[in-house]
């Protein structure tokens, strides 16, 4: 369609470019609109991707010290991925690797359970203390989560979670047991599913338990799947929690070593394998989201009008 | 439902209780009921939980709640009255040294946290045991009730299997709200109440009770590490970079989104690509990266000083100017894509004949962006820009990975580029100021809840919220 109407703009601009002044002549004028389009994006896109090819380049660089006389590296070598991965005494990263990837197996089906239960409840059965849990839960969500960190580290102190092996325990705790909290957008998407099928249902004998199962669930999978990846994200990009609850490396997930990376006492060593890490963090993450992309736009769209 | 509510207003003058917002009736087994007409096993199972169960046959159900009274009263006899008796002075007894034997012996002291915490927890459990005595005393008078009426109560298992059925939302709630409970709520009032403290590193062990001290440390005019102005420039900061941020965000995404869409412009799927790769690394990696490369030392001065643009390095995160704006400009490139991959979703379903209807009434280019894809877009994104806004001034990673809210003044605990949220970070995480950390949060909270009010009672979708549904 849209080749369609530009040819018939092009054959009208064609029939008219007579004794026309350019600023009249659409044909000439669409030229220009483009070529100035096309080199305005092509800045825009190199502006975009330069950090992304930087890092990229960064990671293969044989010179391993943070600064650097030349923008792009001039040596490369495979070393950095070697060692991230071989030299496990200063700091473990496949263990982190390993940890961060259990942790986020883990979250991702809790969280998942919790907010299907609460998005389901909210969005297809009406009970006494809805709209209250609605209500309190958009005033709970204004207070700044980093507020309670401390509170929640020394909850997990109190029940004994904050040293050793239990530390993953807790961070699964920390990632998942809010997750209810986070429905709007999965409501918002249940809401746009008829009404009238789960009455049906009902008419001929189904539960709620069967209609949430067997109905809602399997129509929702879109949108499933974009919470499922992000609740699986959460763990990788967060390091305010961990930061405050994995007090030795043995727990540290990627994100918090990363960033340990690059302080002061292991910048000049690390620098290089940071880059080559971020690298190895970023690919995966990079082809969830771009699967997650598609229903990314449909969760603005319906999760923001139904509230 | 207001109507609903107005027309099931007691005309007698008769109080009656509230119908629920959704327009449901009030259950007929209420606590008040179970009270007023209950028998006196009814009104006895508000004390003995489960009593009116059991004399009523459903046994199960009436041991478990009398199970549950047994054991929180047991814990709450035990440990809570230990703890809550000590709450309102948060412990008195610092540790001390005693000769026993001869032997120099430790005596454990008070510990407030520990005190604040377990008193708070045991508050919570005296607040769930009245819930269950109000259920226990509802549920005898439902169990009498049904009796009366000559029918047989709800053996368990029928109880069991409605949690499936009738009472779907009771067996599904349960679990996410403990989790709500115990992982949000609890924090929040732990860290609500430490706002009334002295817990500051002066007052690691034992702490008190100060009342509004705090509040009136952040609004106060002498100079010292936390002081009113201190909180106004950090307030005014937040806001300013929230407004810029979101609105900078959104209307060069949007134009971007708009350039890529338009009818002529050859490859669309390459350009989206191409922006969308930044949303893909993970943002800690990205801004640990650009933090890397705007220092002193990094890439960016190391490019433009051996290109010859600039005679030395530029300033760009220490100099209190230069840093906002680069935290600005640096979020445009973490922002813009999550825009323009939202605007492009919203332009594909802008109806097609508005256009046209637009076309033939001889609008400009100009005139059908005014008035029909902006009206279009803001509808649907108004909420949306309302809780970026929010979420911008809590935007704790930009700040905190790209600047670490720096630069710092000499002796003053927020940076020039802070803004609440990272303060708040750093006055309890890194100086142990719990009590002001929690003091500004709760004026973050103030804040926000001001701002989403006013924006969203006056946004076009709440007021009309049918405007593009028929």
């Amino acid at each position: 369609m849209t080749k369609a109407t530009s040819v018939s703009a092009q054959s009208q601009a064609v029939q008219s470019s007579g004794h026309v002044s350019f600023w009249h002549d659409q044909h000439k004028r669409r030229i220009l609109a483009d070529a100035v389009t096309y080199v305005f994006l092509t800045v825009m896109a190199i502006i975009w991707l330069t950090p992304i090819v930087w890092v990229f380049m960064e990671s293969f660089n044989k010179d391993t010290s943070p600064y650097q006389a030349t923008f792009f590296p001039r040596e490369y070598t495979l070393n950095n991925f070697k060692q991230l991965f071989a030299e496990r005494d200063v700091m473990n990263f496949p263990r982190m690797f390993a940890n961060t990837f259990f942790i986020a197996c883990c979250s991702c089906i809790i969280s998942l359970f919790l907010l299907l239960c609460v998005a389901f409840c909210m969005s297809r059965l009406r009970f006494r203390g809805r709209r209250t849990f609605m209500n309190i839960n958009l005033i709970l969500g204004m207070f700044p989560g980093i507020m309670s960190v401390v509170a929640i580290y020394f909850i997990l102190k109190s029940f004994g979670l904050t040293s050793g092996r239990f530390v993953i325990l807790a961070l699964i705790l920390v990632y998942s047991a809010g997750a209810g909290a986070g429905f709007y957008v999965m409501k918002g998407y249940m809401d746009t599913i008829p009404k009238s099928l789960d009455e049906a249902a009902y008419l001929d004998g189904c539960t709620r338990w069967q209609v949430f199962f067997k109905i809602v669930l399997p129509l929702c999978k879109p949108m499933i799947v974009y919470q499922a990846i992000s609740s699986f994200l959460a763990p990788w990009l967060d390091f305010v929690m961990v930061k405050a609850i994995a007090r030795t490396q043995d727990n540290y997930t990627v994100a918090l070593g990363l960033w340990q990376m690059l302080q002061k006492e292991y910048i000049n060593q690390w620098y290089a394998r940071f880059a080559a890490g971020a690298v190895c963090v970023s690919i995966p993450i990079a082809i969830l989201f771009i699967i997650m992309q598609r229903f990314y736009q449909e969760s603005v769209a319906s999760g923001s009008v139904k509230g | 439902m207001a109507d609903a509510a107005v027309t099931s207003a007691p005309s007698t003058g008769k109080r009656r209780r509230k119908v629920d917002p959704d327009g449901l009736l009030p259950s007929p087994y209420s606590a008040g009921n179970a009270l007023k007409r209950g028998d006196l096993v009814t009104r006895l199972s508000f004390l003995v939980f489960g009593l009116g169960n059991l004399v009523r046959r459903q046994v199960v159900k009436g041991l478990i709640f009398l199970a549950c009274e047994v054991g929180i009263i047991a814990y709450l006899a035990t440990t809570g009255q230990q703890y809550l008796s000590k709450l309102p002075s948060l412990g008195t007894s610092a540790q001390t040294k005693v000769k026993v034997d001869g032997f120099w012996v430790y005596q454990k002291g008070d510990n407030s946290v520990q005190i604040l915490l377990y008193g708070v927890m045991a508050l919570f459990v005296v607040v769930f045991l009245i819930i269950l005595a109000i259920l226990s005393g509802r549920s005898a008078y439902k169990a009498q009730m049904v009796m009366s009426q000559g029918k047989k109560p709800a053996s368990f298992m029928q109880d069991l299997r409605s949690l499936g059925n009738e009472n779907a939302a009771v067996g599904l709630m349960f679990l996410p709200t403990a989790g709500i409970v115990v992982f949000t709520v609890l924090p929040l009032v732990f860290m609500i109440s430490m706002a009334f403290t002295s817990y500051d590193k002066d007052h690691i062990v034992l702490f008190k009770w100060v009342g509004l001290q705090n509040f009136g440390k952040i609004f106060s005019s002498t100079s010292g590490d936390i002081n009113g102005g201190l909180f106004l420039s950090v307030l005014t900061w937040s806001l300013v970079w929230a407004f810029f941020a979101t609105f900078l965000n959104f209307f060069l995404g949007m134009f971007m989104a708009m350039i890529i869409n338009r009818k002529t412009t050859r490859f669309k799927g390459f350009w989206r690509t191409c922006f969308s790769m930044s949303v893909a690394v993970p943002q800690f990696v990205s801004l640990l990266v650009m933090n890397t490369m705007l220092q002193h030392d990094g890439a960016i001065n190391r490019l433009l000083v051996n290109s010859g643009l600039v005679s030395g390095p530029l300033p760009f995160l220490t100099d209190a100017t230069w840093a906002r704006v680069t935290v600005i400009v640096i979020n445009l490139w973490v922002g813009i894509p999550f825009t323009i991959m939202q605007v492009t979703g919203i332009l594909q379903n802008v109806p097609a004949d508005l256009y046209e209807a637009a076309i033939l009434d001889g609008a400009n280019w100009w005139q059908r962006y005014m008035n029909v894809t902006m009206p279009y877009i803001m509808f649907i994104l108004t909420p949306y820009l309302i809780t970026t806004f929010t979420g911008n001034i809590n935007n704790f990673n930009v700040i905190y990975l790209l600047s670490g809210g720096g630069p710092t003044p000499v002796g003053s605990s927020a940076g020039k580029t802070d803004l609440l949220i990272t303060w708040l970070y750093k006055l309890t995480v890194d100086k142990s100021q719990y009590n002001i950390g929690a003091v500004v949060g709760i004026m973050t909270f103030i804040v926000l809840a001001i701002i989403s009010l006013i924006t969203y009672r006056s946004s076009g979708s709440y007021k009309n919220e049918e405007a593009f549904n028929d």
